[in-house]
This record gives C-alpha cells, sequence and structure tokens, in this order.
C-alpha cells in the first residue's frame, strides 16, 4: 500500500542532500531565521511586558526589565508625634513609608521644586534651620531645633534604583476589572462552534463531493473553488439585511449568537469543502470499494472509515478556521452587538486601545490574553497541520 | 439453470461513454470451480471482476449469481466476498476489526462476529495478530487479513483482484499456496481470480478464461491452452518464453497435413485440414521446449546464436533464423555447450506443433 520504488525513494533522498549543501539552502534557512526571529521578538516583548510592574513599565523597555531603573518616588517621613528631644534638638528618624527595602535611593529632596536636590547620605539643609539626611537604604534622620507640627510626616522626594518587579496584576486587573474576562468567555462561545459547524458540514460535503455519483457533481466542486475568491466584505450588507427581515419576523435581534455562528460558517465552507474534498477524494479507492462491498452503505463508510481517515485532514482546517474565527473583528462587529455579553476579545481590545491606549501595562497582558488560546491551538495541533497541508501534494 | 451453477455471464457488455470495452462475454462457471481471468493489460479482466462485484455497472447483458439475477443488486447483497489488489484493509482499525466490520455493518451478535473472526483467524494463522493495525503487519500478513475478511462473510462467490501482485517473489509462491489450499477447503465457494501472471493462472485455475481486447480468446484447463490453444493469440500468451510462429505454406491437405517452409522443408504434421485452404499461407507454431538439437542433415530449421540465456535447469538459445523475423527461442534442456555466433539446427516432432490459418484460428478447432 505505501511501496514506494526504492530507486524514487533514493533519488528523492539525493536531491534533499543537494539541497542540503547548496548555497540556497543557506538562504532558506537565513529567511527562516529572520522571519522566527520578526515573529519572536515582539511576542516575547509583549509577554515580558505584560508581566511588569506599571510604574516599571512607564520607564523603561522590556529588554531592561532584567536591570534595575530609575523611578521618582515620594516618601514621608513618620507623623510628628514620634519626634523625641535629642540633645536639644528635636529628632525624627526611621524608615521612609512606602520605601520598597530591596530599592536603593540615589538622590532625594525635600521640596517638589528640587526632588534631586542632594545625594544620598549627604545632609540637606530645610527652611528654619533644620536638616535631613537620607540613606541608600531609606533610613532618614530629620532634625530642627523646633518641634515639628501637624498630623502627618513630611514629604520626601527620592529617586530610587529599583530593582525589577514582576507581578499578576495586570491580568488580575485586565481580567477582573477590565471585561477581557468575559470577552474571552464571548470569544471562544463565538469561535468554538463556528469551528464545528462548518467542518461538520464540510466533511459531508467533501465525501459526497469525492465519492457519491450525483449529477452536476463537477460543477458543484468548480462553484465550491469559485466562491473562495468572493471577498465576505461583499456580503456583509445583504447578509445583515436578511437577518434584520428574519430578525423582525420573528421579533429577536438580528444579532445574535447563532446569527455570528451561521455567518462564519458562510464564510468558511468554501475553502473547508475544498481542502477537505482534496484530502477525502486522494484516500485510496479501493478501501471505499471493500467497505461498500462488506455491505457499509455511503453512512457507514463516511463514519466508519472517511471521517477517521481523514483526521489530518479536519484537524489542520479546524486550525485555520479558529484561528480566523478568534482573530476577526470585522464579522463580529457587523453581527455581534456591543454589550458586556456579546463584545469579542478583538472588540474589546479596540475599545480597551481608545480608553486606555497609555496603560501599556493594561493593553500588554489583554493583547497576551488574547493570544494565548490561538498560540496553545497552534501548538497542539500543529503536527496535524503540517501533514494536512502537504497530504495531497507530497504523498 | 440448475443448482450447480456457480455464476452465468449471458452477452455481458461495458460501455464507457461511447467506447465499448468489453463485447459481450458470455461463460459458465461451475459452482466451487476456481477460475482464472487471464489477459494483457487493459483487456477489460479487472473491469469485468469489478461488474461482477457491482462495483462497476453493467452496460448490458445479465449476470446470474447461483441462478439469481443480480444486475441491479447492490455488492453487499450479492454474496460476493473481494481481494483487493492494495489489500485495501482499514488503516484505522485492528486486524480483528478488519475482519468484523461487514458483520457489525450487518448486526450480527458479538458471539457470532467474534466465534467467526477467531476461528478463521486461526485457519489464517493470525490469531497472535489480531489487535494489531494493519501497519504493523507485514504484506503477506496483510493479505492474508484481506482474504480472511473476505471470508468471514461466508460469500458464495470469492473475487479476488491480482492479490499477490504486490508481494514479493517467494511470498507470492507461498501465498498461491494458501490460496490455493483455501479452494480447497471450500468446497462450495466460486472463485473468480484475475492476474497477468499466467504461472498463478496455470497453477491455481480449474479452467482459464483468456481475455484480449475485452472478448474471450479461449475458455479451458489449463493444459488444454497450453496444449490445444484455439487461436495465435492463445497460443503465445499462454507459455513462457512465448511460441515460435513460423509462415508456411500448405501444400497437401488431409487427415495429414503437408506443409513447406519457406526454406523448402517439408512436413506432414498429424492434425486435419479442410481442401479449400490448399495452397495458402498459414502459421505454424512451435513451442520452444519442443525444440530437439539435431545435425545438419536432418534439420528442419538453423540459426545463428545471438543470446544465451544459461539458467541451470534450462538453456534458453536466442537465434538469428531466416525463417523468422524475430527471434527464434529455443528451450533445450540443462546446461549445454553453445556460445553467441555458432550456427545451430534443430528439428520437432510433427505432433508437437500447432498450425493456424490465416485468420490466426487453430486448425484443430475449425
Amino acid at each position: 500500500m505505501q511501496s514506494i520504488p526504492s530507486n524514487k525513494s533514493n533519488r528523492v533522498m539525493m536531491s534533499l542532500k543537494q539541497m542540503r549543501r547548496s548555497p540556497l539552502m543557506l538562504l532558506v534557512h537565513l529567511s527562516v531565521l529572520l522571519l522566527v526571529l520578526l515573529w519572536t521578538f515582539p511576542t516575547a516583548g509583549l509577554l515580558i511586558s505584560s508581566f511588569r510592574d506599571k510604574d516599571q513599565l512607564a520607564v523603561s523597555g522590556w529588554w531592561e526589565a532584567l536591570s534595575s531603573s530609575e523611578q521618582n518616588l515620594i516618601g514621608r517621613t513618620d507623623a510628628p508625634d514620634q519626634q523625641v528631644l535629642l540633645d536639644g534638638e528635636y529628632v525624627l528618624a526611621g524608615k521612609i513609608e512606602d520605601f520598597n527595602p530591596k530599592d536603593e535611593i540615589l538622590r532625594f529632596g525635600w521640596t517638589s521644586q528640587e526632588p534631586e536636590a542632594y545625594l544620598a547620605g549627604s545632609v540637606a539643609k530645610m527652611r528654619d534651620g533644620g536638616t535631613l539626611t537620607v540613606a541608600g537604604d531609606g533610613r532618614y534622620s530629620m532634625a530642627s531645633p523646633t518641634p515639628f507640627t501637624g498630623s502627618r510626616g513630611n514629604r520626601v522626594f527620592y529617586t530610587a534604583l529599583a530593582s525589577p518587579k514582576f507581578t499578576l496584576d495586570n491580568y488580575d486587573e485586565v481580567l477582573h476589572s477590565e471585561g477581557i474576562g468575559q470577552s474571552f468567555i464571548n470569544s471562544l462561545t463565538v469561535t468554538i462552534p463556528a469551528t464545528i459547524i462548518p467542518i461538520l458540514i464540510a466533511a459531508f460535503a467533501a465525501y459526497a463531493l469525492s465519492w457519491m455519483r450525483l449529477p452536476g457533481r463537477g460543477i458543484l466542486i468548480a462553484l465550491v473553488v469559485g466562491l473562495l475568491v468572493v471577498p465576505l466584505q461583499m456580503s456583509l450588507i445583504p447578509l445583515l439585511q436578511l437577518y434584520n427581515t428574519i430578525g423582525g419576523y420573528f421579533g429577536v435581534s438580528a444579532k445574535s449568537y447563532l446569527g455570528i455562528w451561521l455567518a462564519h460558517t458562510g464564510f468558511g465552507l468554501p475553502l473547508a469543502i475544498y481542502l477537505l474534498r482534496n484530502y477525502i477524494s486522494g484516500l485510496p479507492k479501493e478501501i471505499i470499494e471493500s467497505a461498500r462491498v462488506d455491505g457499509a452503505n455511503d453512512f457507514d463508510i463516511f463514519v466508519k472509515i472517511i471521517l477517521p481517515l481523514s483526521f489530518p485532514a479536519l484537524a489542520s482546517f479546524a486550525i485555520f478556521q479558529f484561528l480566523w474565527v478568534w482573530n476577526d473583528l470585522l464579522v463580529a462587529t457587523v453581527f455581534l452587538g456591543n454589550g458586556e455579553h456579546e463584545l469579542v476579545l478583538t472588540g474589546r481590545l479596540r475599545e480597551l486601545l481608545g480608553s486606555r491606549g497609555g496603560n501599556w501595562e493594561i493593553l500588554t497582558a489583554s493583547a497576551f490574553v488574547s493570544i494565548a488560546v490561538p498560540l496553545t491551538v497552534f501548538w497542539t495541533l500543529q503536527r496535524y497541520l503540517v501533514r494536512g497541508l502537504l497530504t495531497g501534494s507530497v504523498k | 439453470m440448475t443448482s450447480s451453477t456457480g455464476l452465468t455471464l449471458k452477452n455481458i457488455k461495458k460501455s464507457y461513454g461511447k467506447t465499448e470495452v468489453l463485447h459481450g462475454i458470455d461463460l459458465d462457471i461451475k459452482l466451487g470451480e476456481f477460475v482464472v481471468f487471464v489477459g494483457p493489460s487493459g483487456c477489460g479482466k479487472s473491469t469485468l471482476l469489478r461488474m461482477i462485484a457491482g462495483l462497476e455497472d453493467i452496460t448490458s447483458g445479465d449476470l446470474f449469481i447461483e441462478g439469481h439475477n443480480v444486475n441491479d443488486i447492490p455488492s453487499a447483497m450479492r454474496g460476493i466476498a473481494m481481494v483487493f489488489q492494495s489489500y485495501a484493509l482499514y488503516p484505522h482499525m485492528t486486524v480483528y476489526d478488519n475482519m468484523a466490520f461487514s458483520m457489525r455493518i450487518a448486526k450480527e451478535d458479538k458471539a457470532t462476529i467474534d466465534e467467526r473472526v477467531t476461528s478463521t483467524a486461526a485457519m489464517l494463522q493470525l490469531t497472535d495478530y489480531l489487535y494489531r493495525l494493519p501497519k504493523a503487519l507485514s504484506g503477506g500478513q496483510r493479505q492474508r487479513v484481506a482474504i480472511g475478511r473476505a471470508i468471514v462473510r461466508n460469500p458464495k462467490v470469492f473475487l479476488f483482484d491480482e492479490p499477490l501482485s504486490n508481494l514479493d517473489a517467494s511470498l507470492r509462491v507461498q501465498t498461491r499456496i494458501e490460496i490455493a489450499n483455501l479452494n480447497e477447503s471450500l468446497k462450495e465457494t466460486t472463485m473468480i481470480y484475475v492476474t497477468h501472471d499466467q504461472i498463478e493462472a496455470m497453477t491455481l485455475a480449474d479452467r482459464i478464461v483468456v481475455l484480449s481486447a475485452g472478448k474471450i480468446e479461449q475458455v479451458g484447463t489449463p493444459l488444454e491452452l497450453y496444449g490445444q490453444p484455439a487461436n495465435l493469440f492463445v497460443a503465445q500468451f499462454i507459455g513462457s518464453p512465448a511460441m515460435n510462429i513460423f509462415t508456411v505454406t500448405l501444400i497437401k491437405s488431409g487427415e495429414l497435413t503437408s506443409i513447406q517452409s519457406q526454406n523448402g522443408h517439408q512436413v506432414d504434421i498429424p492434425i486435419k485440414s479442410h481442401s479449400d485452404i490448399e495452397n495458402q499461407t498459414l502459421s505454424i507454431g512451435v513451442r520452444p521446449e519442443d525444440f530437439r538439437l539435431a545435425d545438419q542433415a536432418s534439420c528442419m530449421l538453423s540459426g545463428t546464436i545471438s543470446f544465451v540465456e544459461s539458467l541451470g535447469e534450462v538453456t534458453l538459445l536466442h537465434l538469428d533464423s531466416a525463417e523468422s523475423k524475430v527471434p527464434v527461442i529455443v528451450k533445450i534442456p540443462g546446461i549445454i555447450n553453445k556460445h553467441k555466433g555458432e550456427t545451430i539446427y534443430l528439428t520437432v516432432d510433427a505432433d508437437k506443433t500447432h498450425l493456424f490459418d490465416a485468420n490466426g484460428i487453430s486448425l484443430r478447432y475449425l
């Protein structure tokens, strides 16, 4: 069944070996490397950024994520009621409030006009003859001939060398307060049925178009191939009008999950039928004839023989359709509403870009949430993708 | 229709569009008979088999299996089982599931299925492989699974479509013997076997059907076809190397036919001929193994050796002879010491020759 004449396989091996040696192969390797770098760098950047502390994210790029960064911070001394009288001076000493012990203070100051006036460890002169010393480890000591008053401590401005900080807070925020979590579920609600329905229909169609005698089969196949080149934008308005009419008749909204499932099914079917037909018509004829002699009808053959044997092709189309639907914004914008329970991830991202455009920690975390699923799907099914695409061309 | 008829074909024709590929096949196959369809590629033998299997429509004519017209009955209901050249095992099912497939489709109960599969597997020595996938089996084992899958259906007619051509030489001999044994053990089952390999045909068949260009050339037992070929096609198709054909003139008809070869030799051949073909040009056929070495005086044919094939048990000599445009092939038993370029002289026993008229029909059958 899979007996390739040995001289043929030898020839294939030979040409592969020649390819490996040729300068063209080097070029191929280089361009693959370039492509890989082109994709992995931004992805890695996105991933790293999404885990960084938002203050650090604002001042340095992801490539500096592992090195310390300078940050301008504000702290307070202890409240005046902690002051002690020491050698005729009122002294407040201790640690600056909210100071991260891992950081190191480089410079400090006591007015907002001059927040970096003094080096850490030096003595700053304050008004009324008072002095302030802030050490690198965040300890301070403030002295004054007159008692400190008021209910809160003095503000201390300082520039600290902050150690790298990684956190899950960004994810916590986007998933729970920015609505990405709900949109994630909405996207799954759209994508899973919109992947399964066209595969089911297309597999039946592909079997019929490959192995069942029916009049006009050739024309049907040509029609399907022809539909591959029709841009879907063309059908958006007529389809929506149709949905509106039907929705109006039944008194329901035109924008619903059912609507978008059917829309994605329709848009995905030509490619699905085309790919699956190519695969299924390439299955050995004798297997199907043998099943027929064994008494199987078309439905038995489809379910018991064709479906299990076509798994690679089904999986490879599933990846295509899943990724396309998951990343789709246009169809979702047209056929699905904007409510909390309908907005898909891509739509939510677009909204966040408008409302939280400056908050990189939100945008990167959100983006990564939306990447995660396609990446997982790709990695778990990629061997079928390659196999599914190759079969038909290389046996 | 008597009950001893296995299969009857009446004027079966097949056309693809306007091209007719089978031009009216008439054939009676007895119950339990092993019939081999043999012929060059493209002669329609596989098409005929597929029509019997119900995988191709019958354009015209009637097909009866054990007396019932099955023209419009689907394959599964015809009581046939087929073994394909490529085995056509279901690659995602174990050997057990492959063999049980047809019974599961027929909704047989589990115990029956299990009993039939197990006993068939034991018969074909497949018991140890029942839970393997086809890809974990050797070619011969796969072929046995394919045969087993056919046996469990308990068919009236067994169809084999070149079942051995994917096997290597030694396995081919072994499987051939297994098929012969299977035929012995299934006395009530008619078997039809398609091949282009005449050794398979000669060794397996009760009767051979020689097909050429969509027509039956001759039907007969293997030795009938070898000993009394009905026409030039069968004469040259059966037997390896092929029969040598020379052009001769008939000079006297009667119970003994006198012919004259192109170089003037006259021979009386013990084949009856009719007087109206006197002086016509005929073809005489001589099998390579029927030549004997002779001396120059008594020879009927001479030629220069152009090629020697020493096979040990026999020696094949290719001769360039004035009598024939194509090389004459002579098969001499044992090892002989002859070399390229030598001239040798040959003679033939007259009763071992075959005479064919201008249309290529054997005089024995006129």
